[in-house]
C-alpha cells in the first residue's frame, strides 16, 4: 500500500506572500522522503497542501496519478501526524487509534482488535486503555503513527515528529520510524529542519529555502555535492571563500582570491554566476611545509575538542578564520596554539557554489 | 492572608475583609435568613405577630398544592394544583429556552472561535454586546413591539411571502421563551466559545485527515471538549430563564404564568411575604436540585464548570 507522489510547478500564496515557490518533486512509492530547511521555508505548507488542507495556488498535485485538486483531506489517501501530534486527549489510547475505523463504520470488535495490533507494531503493547495523558513523549508518538497506520494510508505525512523528544529519545524513534516504514512499505513524506535526522533517515531529501526546492538528491549527495551555498552551509560547516572564478576545464576551475588561485569542482551551469567557494573542515588538512596546491598559510589560534573530532580553528595573515577538523584517533597531532602551519585542501573536495536560488 | 498582609499592609488588608464581610453578611445572608425564617411563619395581622399563633410551620410551602385545576394529557383528564402546573410548565419552559440558546450558541460559538478571522472577531462581538447596552426592560419592549400581530415581523414575513396569514406570535409561552432566549443567549455563548476557543485546531484537523465528516468531528471532537463550556452555559441560561421576571412579565400572554410572577403575585397583590419567601425557596430549591441531577445524568462535574 503506497503511491506515488508528483508536485508538478507548484506555488502557494498566503495574501502576496508567495510560500511555495514553483515546487517540482516526484516521490517514489514506499520511498522515504525528507523536505529539509529554515523554519518558515514552508515546509509544513507543502505537507497541507498534499493533504489537502489548503489548495495550491498554482500547480497540480498527484498521488497515484490522479490529480488531487478539490479532493478533501478526508478523501485522500493521506494520514498526516502534525507537528503537535493532535491525539485526542479525552479517549482512552484505543479509541485514538481505531478513531479513522470509527468513522468508517467499522465495528468494535474489530477496531478494538485493530488497535491491539497496531500497538503492538510500534512497541506499545497493554497500553489499549491508557488515557493520552498517561503517557510519554516517545510513546504518544508512537500512538499518533499508530493512528495514522490505522487507516492504511497509502502516504504518511510527517510535520516534525520528533521535534518535542529529548535527544537521546529522538535518536531512538528515527530508527523506528524507519523500521515502521520498512515493515509496511507506507511513502513516507518528512518535515523536519534538523539536517542530521533528514540524512540520517531519507532515502531522498529535499532542501527548501525561502519556498523554493534548492537541491532534491540522497543523503550523500546532498552533503557532498551541494548544488549551492545553501544547501551546503543548511547541511554542514564549511570554510567559505570569496574571489572570481576563471576558466573551466574538466569540470575545474581556478578560482582568483586573496591567498592565490585555489582550484575546486565546479558545475557547468554554474557559469557566469557570482560564485564562493566552499571547504568541509574535515576536508581542510593543516601541515607544517605548504602543500601543492590551494595551499594558505595560518596560525592556531584556537583548539576545541569535540568528542569524536577536534576542531583546530585557524586564521590567515588578514584576519580570515578557517577551520580544520581532525579525526579523534590519535591519527593526527593536535598543534599547540600560536604554531603556524598551511592550511590546504584537494581541489576535488572543494567546489565553487552559487548562492541559494531565491526570487530576484 | 499573610500574603496579602505583606503585599498591602495591615490597614488596607484589614478594610478589604470587612467589606467583603459587610457585603457576604449584611447583603447576602441576613436578608435570605431574614426570608428563610419568614417562610416558616403564618401571615399574620400586625398585632398577632409575636403573639400564640405565630409558630413555625410548613403552612405557607404546603400552599403549592391548594386549588386544583382540571387539565387533560393526551386526552386523559387529571387534575393538578394550579402552582403546581405553573411551576412545571416554568421548569419545561426553561428547558425549552436553554435548548434554544445552545441551539442558537453552539454554531456561532463554533464560527467565532474557529471559522472566522480573528481580524474580524472584536468587530464580531462589539455587535454581540452593543444590545446589552440597552436597558433589559426596554429589550423586551422592543420584542413585544417586533412580536406584535400588526408588527414588523409579520410584515417582513408576509412581504418576503414566508406566511400567508399574520402570525400570532404572543401566545401562550411563545413570546416568554423568544423574550427569554435573546436575553440570555449571551450567557450561552460566551462559555461555549470560551471552551471551544481552548480546543487546537489539529485536533479537528486530525479527525478531518482521518476521514471524519463533519458531524463526527462535532459530536466526538468538539462536544466533548466543549461539555464543561456548555454545562456551564445552560445552568446559567436555565437558572436565569427560571428567575427571570421582567420577561415574563412583558411578554407573557394571557395563558402564560412563570412562577416567578407568582412570587411576586404573593409578595405585591397579596401582601403576604411569608408565602412569597417560601415559594421563592421552593424555586431555588428545586432548581438547584434539578440542575444538579441534570450534571450528575450529562457526566459534569461542578469543578470542571468553574474553569
Ligand atoms: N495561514 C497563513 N497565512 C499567512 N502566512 C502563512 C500562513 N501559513 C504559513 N504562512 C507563512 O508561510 C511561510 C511558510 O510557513 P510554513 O508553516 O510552511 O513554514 P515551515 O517551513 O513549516 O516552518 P517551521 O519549521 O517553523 O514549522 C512562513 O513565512 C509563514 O509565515
Ligand atoms: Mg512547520
Amino acid at each position: 500500500m503506497s503511491a506515488k507522489i508528483d508536485l508538478e510547478n507548484v506555488s502557494c500564496d498566503f495574501g502576496s506572500f508567495r510560500a511555495v515557490d514553483n515546487a517540482n518533486v516526484s516521490i517514489e512509492p514506499g520511498e522515504f522522503f525528507s523536505f529539509l530547511g529554515p523554519s518558515g521555508c514552508g515546509k509544513t505548507t507543502i505537507l497541507r497542501m498534499i493533504s489537502g488542507f489548503i489548495e495550491p495556488t498554482e500547480g497540480a498535485i498527484k498521488i497515484g496519478g490522479k490529480d488531487m485538486r478539490g479532493q478533501r483531506p478526508n478523501q485522500r489517501p493521506t494520514a498526516l501526524i502534525f507537528q503537535n501530534l493532535a491525539l485526542f486527549p479525552l479517549m482512552p489510547i484505543w479509541e485514538n487509534i481505531s478513531f479513522g475505523l470509527e468513522v468508517r463504520g467499522v465495528d468494535k470488535a474489530t477496531r478494538r482488535k485493530k488497535a491491539e495490533e497496531l500497538l503492538e507494531l510500534v512497541d506499545l503493547k497493554g497500553a489499549a486503555d491508557k488515557m493520552v495523558s498517561q503517557l510519554s513523549g516517545g510513546q504518544k508518538q508512537r500512538v499518533a503513527i499508530a493512528r495514522a497506520l490505522a487507516v492504511e494510508p497509502s502516504v504518511m505525512l510527517l510535520d516534525e515528529p520528533l521535534s518535542a523528544l529529548d535527544l537521546k529519545l529522538r535518536q531512538h524513534m528515527r530508527a523506528e520510524l524507519r523500521a515502521i516504514q520498512k515493515r509496511t512499505g507506507v511513502t513516507f513524506i518528512y518535515i523536519t529542519h534538523d539536517q542530521g535526522e533528514a540524512l540520517a533517515m531519507s532515502d531522498r531529501v529535499g532542501v527548501m529555502s525561502q519556498g523554493r526546492i534548492q537541491q532534491i538528491a540522497n543523503p550523500r549527495d546532498i552533503y557532498n555535492a551541494p548544488i549551492n551555498g545553501f544547501v551546503a552551509g543548511f547541511v554542514g560547516e564549511n570554510n567559505i571563500f570569496e574571489g572570481k572564478s576563471g576558466a573551466i576545464a574538466a569540470g575545474m576551475a581556478g578560482f582568483d582570491t586573496a591567498y592565490g588561485t585555489l582550484r575546486a569542482r565546479i558545475n557547468d551551469d554554474a557559469k557566469g554566476k557570482a560564485l564562493r567557494l566552499y571547504v568541509r573542515p574535515e576536508h581542510t588538512l593543516l601541515s607544517a611545509a605548504k602543500a601543492e596546491e590551494n595551499s594558505i598559510p595560518v596560525t592556531v589560534s584556537e583548539v576545541s575538542f569535540e568528542g569524536a573530532f577536534i576542531s583546530v580553528l585557524c586564521h590567515s595573515d588578514d584576519g580570515k578564520l578557517i577551520v580544520a577538523e581532525l579525526r579523534n584517533d590519535g591519527s593526527a597531532t593536535v598543534p599547540d596554539i600560536g604554531t603556524k602551519l598551511h592550511a590546504s585542501f584537494a581541489a576535488a573536495r572543494a567546489a565553487l557554489l552559487p548562492d541559494a536560488n531565491v526570487r530576484g | 492572608m499573610s500574603d496579602l498582609i505583606r503585599r498591602y499592609g495591615v490597614t488596607i488588608t484589614a478594610l478589604m475583609c470587612l467589606l467583603v464581610a459587610f457585603w457576604l453578611v449584611m447583603l447576602v445572608i441576613v436578608p435570605n435568613i431574614t426570608l428563610f425564617e419568614q417562610s416558616f411563619r403564618p401571615y399574620l395581622p400586625v398585632v398577632d405577630v409575636g403573639g400564640p399563633k405565630d409558630v413555625y410551620s410548613l403552612g405557607n410551602y404546603a400552599k403549592v398544592f391548594d386549588g386544583s385545576i382540571e387539565r387533560s394529557f393526551f386526552g386523559i383528564p387529571y387534575m393538578i394544583p394550579v402552582h403546581v402546573m405553573t411551576f412545571g410548565l416554568t421548569i419545561w419552559y426553561s428547558i425549552v429556552v436553554t435548548v434554544a440558546c445552545f441551539a442558537l450558541a453552539y454554531p456561532l460559538a463554533f464560527f467565532m472561535a474557529k471559522i472566522a478571522n480573528p481580524k474580524s472577531l472584536p468587530t464580531l462581538l462589539l455587535l454581540l454586546f452593543i444590545p446589552l447596552w440597552v436597558s433589559e426592560v426596554l429589550r423586551a419592549f422592543a420584542w413585544w413591539i417586533i412580536l406584535a400581530f400588526k408588527g414588523p415581523l409579520n410584515a417582513l414575513l408576509l412581504a418576503i411571502g414566508a406566511i400567508e396569514a399574520p402570525v400570532r406570535w404572543i401566545v401562550d409561552y411563545d413570546g416568554v421563551v423568544i423574550g427569554l432566549t435573546y436575553t440570555y443567549v449571551l450567557f450561552m455563548l460566551f462559555p461555549i466559545y470560551n471552551a471551544i476557543a481552548s480546543l487546537d485546531t489539529n485536533q479537528i484537523e486530525a479527525a478531518d485527515d482521518l476521514g471524519a465528516p463533519w458531524w463526527k468531528i462535532h459530536l466526538r471532537i468538539v462536544l466533548p471538549h466543549a461539555k464543561p463550556g456548555i454545562a456551564s452555559g445552560c445552568v446559567m441560561v436555565f437558572m436565569l430563564s427560571a428567575g427571570s421576571l421582567l420577561v415574563p412579565s412583558i411578554l407573557g400572554s394571557t395563558t402564560s404564568q412563570w412562577f416567578t410572577q407568582t412570587i411576586d403575585q404573593w409578595f405585591k397583590d397579596a401582601l403576604d411575604w411569608n408565602t412569597a419567601s417560601a415559594y421563592a425557596f421552593i424555586l431555588l430549591l428545586l432548581c438547584t436540585i434539578f440542575v444538579s441531577i441534570a450534571l450528575k445524568v450529562f457526566k459534569v462535574k461542578l469543578s470542571d464548570i468553574a474553569k
